[in-house]
């Protein structure tokens, strides 16, 4: 119910409220969604919201965490910044996660949190934490807004620097009087960050040493991280691709940078990558890595990490080159820059036909593979059926585990900001709800969340949201009734002690009904495919508990300090 | 390898926080950081001494504090004509007799004593660490009742000398 609010004496004079410049700041930055939760020291700020006419949607998730993994999704397959709301203390302790989670995989967010008045900020008021302290380590940036004066500067700069260079959250914290407060006129809005001016053309030098690399190079491969993603240069990796003929692997967060089905793609590489793409890196004598951060599930044991290559890394980042891995060529510079610049002049590249010989036979002879089950699901052929029903052209959303694995490894993606995972942080409870955002950023769009039976009770009351706004997300519970990673890490490392991995679900269908969303069961492989066309293809949100396979170990596998070359599980 | 790094930075609030919170995050052995304001309003000046273990993990320092968005400028000064300089305030235990000798420990380092009561003094003291060190040590045996030091600051001078310092950093 809206009712005509009252015009207030003070607009009346010309003066504007905190809140309401805050409005039209978000309005000016083109914000078309915002993830929100009120608190008390956000009232004004949704006061300002319901008063206003501005064009934008206001998505009230049920708690904070469910709300910053929406924006998330939104953030990742938009490119655009994830808009976040939530009250002091509390409700912004609930973000901590999500915006972890954003910092690790470099995803463009601007968080606002309520904060207590100013003049009661250190006394420990009621729903007062320490947010600039407890975000620093964990944000891009952050502000807390000590003037009304400042606040149309602040947010101008907090999208600035959420959306430029190597993207990431900025947190504002905006002190309640501040957002009470009237105030007249317009405020100088000039962005000045001396110290912050992103590097995204490549230095010629270093192109130039790379081009030669290349030239000379006999065994080179192509490693894409999200980084390809974030600049929208998956068009132009695949055009420096084709013309020089080169092997590509990606990182889990590179997945859909390059077309999955393409004959050069030798799949993920890392921890649970594919044989192929893993001895592909410890073979080569030329890697390029392009927008990836050599992080440690991809790396291995980094002594037997490309050991034989020169190693060439385009990052916009300068810290990531070099950090843990040595690099002869650093190029600092945008994917899509840089690539553009490689591409340029034209280089005589050595004929490598043996090399990709060598790896299409690999390929052949070592696929992914798994054992059908023969009571009930097997999860990877679940994986399979999802794939193929959905035409490989859904958004995939996952949580963390061997759910999201499996989902890495049998869901093809041949096209760009298709798929949504946590990555760097590994957040239980992110899938759901970033499917939520990813819906709502992309209406038109099958959005289907594949997550665990673990995992899904962590955000599960977000299931408010998607009958609220009749959200056609499917959700696929990869339901083996256990944390599965952490049971096969027991299984494998710790003598089956399987140490309050084993869990004791709810009726996941009658809990979907509860919500008043349609639920399903299944159990028998012959009942998915049918299943799958029909609530794929249905409208509304639908959710569907997949009784896999309890004990199936997700392979190949590299053991915890070993090099990448000594992966298990690579054949039956 | 110790090293002396500078940083200007940009006066916001928290600026030192974020900073000593992205060294000690990124386990970076910090033996001293000085902070105060320099020749241009606004803008501070850090000077940090750090032990790190090779190459690389200098080159990440540099990077990470060259990433900050309030750092303007980061210099690793250590191999370059600089000039170095740190205080300290040593309370020392004395009476009548010792005094004399302390004062003349403390003439050829060109300290000062700044308090004196009946069973102690306060010598001031600057210089280079290594100095103040050696000071510390010969008026150990008086008894240190207390000692602060405010860790080092440092700048280049004004003239180079024109050798060609084999670069620690890659070129980028």
């Amino acid at each position: 119910m809206k009712v005509e609010a009252r015009p207030m004496e003070e607009t009346e004079k010309g003066l504007k409220r905190g809140a309401d410049i805050f409005v039209e700041s978000l309005v000016e930055q083109g914000v078309d969604t915002i993830f929100g939760y009120p608190g008390g020291a956000v009232l004004p700020i949704y006061d300002a919201l319901y008063r206003s006419n501005a064009p934008f949607d206001h998505v009230l998730c049920r708690h904070e965490q469910g709300l910053i993994h929406a924006a998330e999704g939104y953030a990742r397959v938009t490119g655009k910044p994830g808009v976040v709301i939530a009250t002091s203390g509390p409700g912004a302790t609930n973000l901590i996660t999500g915006i972890t989670d954003a910092m690790m995989d470099s995803l463009p967010m601007v968080i606002f949190t309520g904060q207590v008045a100013t003049r009661v900020i250190g006394t420990d008021a009621f729903q007062e934490a320490d947010v600039i302290g407890l975000t620093t380590p964990i944000t891009k940036y952050n502000y807390q807004v000590t003037s009304l004066k400042e606040l149309p500067r602040v947010i101008k700069e907090a999208f600035h620097i959420a959306t430029t260079g190597r993207k990431g959250p900025v947190v504002i914290d905006i002190p309640k009087n501040v957002s009470e407060e009237f105030a007249s006129g317009t405020y100088d809005t000039t962005v000045r960050l001396p110290g912050y001016q992103p590097t995204t053309k490549p230095n010629p030098l270093q192109i130039r040493r790379l081009q030669e690399a290349l030239s000379t190079a006999e065994r080179p491969v192509l490693l894409a991280g999200a980084g390809v993603l974030f600049a929208e240069a998956s068009e132009e990796l695949r055009k420096f691709v084709k013309k020089y003929q080169l092997p590509v692997v990606t990182t889990l967060l590179g997945l859909g940078s390059f077309p999955g089905s393409d004959p050069l793609f030798l799949g993920m590489a890392g921890m649970h990558g594919t044989y192929t793409a893993n001895m592909a890196i410890y073979e080569c004598d030329l890697l390029i890595n392009i927008g990836a951060r050599f992080d440690d599930r991809l790396t291995g044991a980094v002594q037997h990490f490309a050991p034989k290559a020169k190693v060439a890394h385009i990052d916009i980042d300068p810290a990531e080159i070099g950090k843990n891995i040595t690099t002869q060529i650093p190029v600092v510079a945008d994917a899509k820059e840089a690539l553009n610049a490689l591409m340029k002049e034209e280089v005589k590249k050595k004929d490598h036909q043996d090399w990709l010989d060598h790896l299409q036979k690999k390929k052949a002879k070592y696929p992914l593979w798994y054992e059908r089950s023969k009571e009930s699901i097997s999860p990877q052929w679940l994986i399979e059926q999802v794939y193929r029903i959905s035409k490989g052209e859904a958004i995939v959303t996952t949580d963390v585990g061997q759910h999201q694995m499996w989902a890495a490894q049998f869901y093809t993606f041949d096209k760009p900001d298709k798929w949504v995972t946590s990555g760097g942080l590994g957040t239980m409870g992110f899938g759901f709800p970033a499917a939520i955002g990813a819906q709502l950023a992309k209406p038109d769009e099958m959005v289907v969340a594949i997550v665990g039976d673990g995992g899904f009770q962590m955000t599960i009351q977000e299931l408010s949201v998607v009958k609220e706004r009749n959200l056609p997300v499917k959700i696929i519970i990869v339901n083996n009734e256990a944390l599965g990673m952490v049971r096969q890490w027991q299984e494998k490392f710790y003598e089956e002690r399987y140490s309050e991995s084993i869990l004791q679900n709810p009726d996941f269908v009658k809990i979907a009904e509860g919500y008043g969303i349609k639920g399903y069961r299944v159990t028998k492989e012959e009942d998915v495919p049918a299943l799958l066309e029909e609530v794929l293809y249905s409208d509304g949100p639908a959710l569907i508990d997949c009784r896999v396979e309890k004990l199936e170990c997700v392979y190949p596998m590299v053991a915890p300090g070993k090099g990448n070359h000594e992966m298990i599980g690579v054949t039956k | 390898m110790r090293r002396i790094i500078t940083a200007t930075v940009q006066n916001r609030s928290g600026v030192l926080n974020r900073i000593t919170g992205m060294l000690s995050k990124r386990q970076f052995n910090i033996e001293s950081i000085t902070v105060g304001p320099s020749e241009t309003e606004g803008v501070s000046k850090m000077t940090f001494v750090v032990d790190v273990s090779d190459d690389r993990k200098l080159e990440q320092l540099t990077k990470q504090l060259n990433k900050q968005i309030d750092v303007l400028k980061v210099s690793d000064i250590t191999d370059k004509a600089m000039v170095a300089r740190e205080l300290a305030l040593i309370k020392v235990g004395s009476n009548v007799q010792t005094q004399p000798e302390i004062q003349g420990i403390i003439t050829p380092f060109r300290a000062s004593i700044i308090d004196v009561s009946k069973d102690s003094v306060i010598v001031q003291v600057t210089g280079k660490p290594e100095k103040i060190d050696a000071l510390i040590e010969l008026l150990r045996p008086y008894g240190i009742k207390e000692l602060s030091r405010t860790g080092v600051t440092a700048f280049l001078r004004g003239q180079q000398p024109k050798v060609i310092h084999e670069a620690n950093t890659l070129l980028i």
